[in-house]
């Protein structure tokens, strides 16, 4: 459908954000991707209105994959780059102009799969950037191969006995290196995640946020749980939220469930920090 | 301007800094490495940084994130890095990002040998990224050469929004020579183009009549799109055979249009020869020395030195060969660039000599190779 000169234009006070004429967005009805972009836009929002962020200086690195599309949306900067390189293309672009806040948005094969090596260096430079990595439990655009997060035993394309790996714990990965925070949100709480991209936008050094998401056209698929208001309410009824929970608390376990929070939250001298560059 | 006594890799290093670079990522590797280090002393005296990342991939990427945040960028690496570094270098064509990728040349497949010399990548920087483009390569045979190619690398970088790649191998690498610095005042230093219209109507890539598009950068007010998937002048992904075929015949033509401000090469006693010896990089200071001795022993022969391995221009260079009755292609890989010279020279017999010598291959092996085809 031609948007061009979309009269959607004004619409939500959001708008000024987005590039509405690139509306409508590609994502699946259903898909949890619409409700992170727009927690995060607000958790933005709020932090502009009050001054401690420039829109100029905000720019988005995605990779490759349905969260990266998020880079189409809005109306900052923003690099649609590399499947998994994102992280490596953001700490250039930060260490060239300390004054840029760098903003990744990926999905967990994106971020932590095929880009995990840059993710582990990230955090353990505690390097000034932005994680956010949507854990949908699948690999969604290339059409339901097994992630990295994917649950043990799930039938997926590429998993046809079912698949044999343990989901990866990011949380619990990246806690272990040297960020100044980490939490995990989820798109059936996004108040949460608005809070805690507020939070990490107002901190510096490496921040990273996991935001379980719903995928109902593959994952749910998959899963059996097809419908979007099933699957998200299953979600729902999976999740806890806990006050500064525990690191051994954060196993990403689709059977016993989720513990969402603010994990880590600490002022360790960031990178830029230590090269004097900020 | 100074009169130092130092080697290929510190001219690279120091003529990436004269042509105003100020970001520079990289990852460990034989026998580029001391580009990194001596950088990792010198850039933070110039306000610029140098960053050992957790590989090639994280120091090519961040070097295309580091120009797209303003700043003039470079990597350096050999054959096993660049491999590693073709992915990115396809993400610097699409989105036509300024930048400079050195490959120090060391004898491959695979690991190689570390520690000796090749010119078995000449096709591979070339080529190495999938889909069409047209990447330029330069390749160095001294010290001084170094130093000026550097300089010349970020030029055009910058003013024909493209990754450049400076071919050097071992042999210049570790070679101490006498040379020439000059400081920015004293050497031409282009710098990309900026956009002259308000944001609102900046468009990314709407080239100009010279078909590059001016470059606003992060953190300018431009929203700018860096967009890896084929992409329209707004910088949104587009399918139709339209938008691609403008978009990869731009990309090939901003700089075949301007192929006179990327070739170069010079002539060594073509006029009268009957033999001429094609040649580059370190193998050339070889061949220009066969070409002496032959002379001296009554043989009509010269040297054409490639500077520019790619694009080539074919017209010059089939005029230089005009007159000759053979024209040898002389290597230090299997006989690659032989197969250019075979299209382009239409009078004389094309032959290779091919040297796969590890160490710098020797005047008398060029000697013996063109007395055998005489
Ligand atoms: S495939 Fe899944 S993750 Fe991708 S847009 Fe559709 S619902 Fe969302």
């Amino acid at each position: 459908m031609d948007v061009e000169g979309s009269s959607v234009k004004g619409y939500h006070p959001l708008d000024k954000y987005l590039r509405t004429d690139r509306l409508p967005h590609i994502w699946c009805p259903g898909c949890g991707l619409g409700i992170n972009l727009g927690s995060i836009m607000r958790a933005i929002d709020r932090r502009v209105r009050e001054g401690s962020l420039k829109r100029e200086n905000i720019v988005f690195v995605t990779g490759i994959g349905c969260s990266a599309r998020t880079s189409f949306y809005v109306n900052f900067d923003a690099a649609h780059t590399l499947h998994g390189r994102a992280v490596a293309f953001a700490t250039g672009a930060k260490l060239a102009k300390p004054g840029l806040e760098m903003i990744i948005i990926g999905g967990d094969g994106d971020i932590a799969g095929i880009g995990g090596n840059h993710l582990i260096h990230a955090a353990k430079r505690n390097m000034d950037l932005i994680v956010v990595m949507i854990t949908n439990f699948v690999y969604a655009m290339t059409g339901g191969q097994m992630a990295p997060t994917t649950p043990r035993g799930l039938y997926t394309t590429t998993t046809p006995y079912g698949n044999p790996e343990p989901p990866l714990n990011a949380v619990k990965l990246i806690s272990s290196l040297n960020p100044n925070y980490v939490a995990r949100a989820s798109v059936t709480h996004p108040p949460l995640i608005e809070q805690f991209m507020y939070r990490a936008l107002g901190m510096k050094g490496f921040r990273f946020i996991e935001v379980l998401s719903t995928c109902p056209e593959i994952f749910g698929r998959h899963i059996g749980l097809r419908d979007p208001v099933t699957l998200y309410n299953t979600l729902r009824s999976k999740v806890v939220v806990k006050q500064n929970p525990n690191v051994e608390e954060s196993e990403l376990d689709w059977e016993k469930g989720f513990v969402l929070g603010e994990y880590i939250m600490r002022d360790n001298p960031s990178y830029l920090e230590i090269l004097g560059r900020r | 301007m100074r009169r130092v006594f130092i080697s290929g890799n510190t001219a690279i290093a120091e003529g990436a800094i004269a042509a105003g670079m100020r970001f520079y990522a990289g990852y460990p590797i034989t026998p580029a490495s001391d580009i990194m280090e001596y950088l990792a002393e010198k850039l933070p005296e110039v306000g610029g940084v140098m960053m050992q990342f957790e590989d090639e991939i994280a120091s090519i990427n961040a070097v295309v994130g580091a120009s797209w945040a303003g700043v003039k960028s470079m990597t350096a690496t050999s054959g096993p890095g660049f491999s590693l570094m073709v992915e990115a270098l396809g993400l610097a064509i699409i989105t036509e990002t300024p930048l400079v990728v050195v490959n120090v040349m060391r004898a491959g497949p695979s690991t190689g040998v570390p520690t000796k010399s090749s010119q078995s990548d000449v096709l591979q920087v070339r080529n190495g990224p999938h889909g069409d483009y047209v990447i330029p390569v330069l390749a160095p045979w001294s010290v001084q050469e170094a130093f000026d190619m550097t300089v010349k690398a970020f030029n055009i970088s910058e003013s024909l929004r493209t990754p450049v790649v400076l071919l050097s191998d071992s042999v210049i690498a570790h070679l101490w020579e006498a040379a020439i610095l000059r400081e920015p005042g004293e050497i031409e230093v282009v710098n990309r183009k900026k956009p002259t219209v308000p944001p609102d109507e900046y468009l990314p890539y709407r080239p100009d009549d010279d078909l590059i598009p001016p470059m606003a950068c992060f953190g300018e007010g431009y929203n700018v799109i860096v967009e890896s998937l084929t992409h329209d002048e707004r910088g949104y992904y587009k399918q139709d055979v339209n938008t691609y075929r403008r978009l990869v015949n731009r990309l090939c033509n901003k700089i075949l249009n301007r192929i006179d401000q990327v070739f170069d090469v010079e002539g060594y006693y073509i006029n009268d020869s009957k033999y001429i010896v094609v040649s580059y990089g370190s193998t050339a200071r070889a061949a220009l020395a066969a070409v002496r001795a032959l002379r001296n022993s009554g043989v009509k022969a010269g040297l054409l030195r490639l500077k520019t391995l790619w694009p080539l221009k074919v017209g010059v260079i089939r005029e230089y060969c005009r007159h000759a009755d053979k024209v040898f292609v002389a290597e230090n890989n299997v006989g690659k660039v032989v197969y250019d010279i075979e299209r382009i020279v239409k009078n004389g017999e094309v032959l290779s000599l091919p040297l796969l010598n590890l160490d710098v291959p020797t005047p008398d092996d060029i000697v013996e190779g063109i007395r055998e085809w005489m």
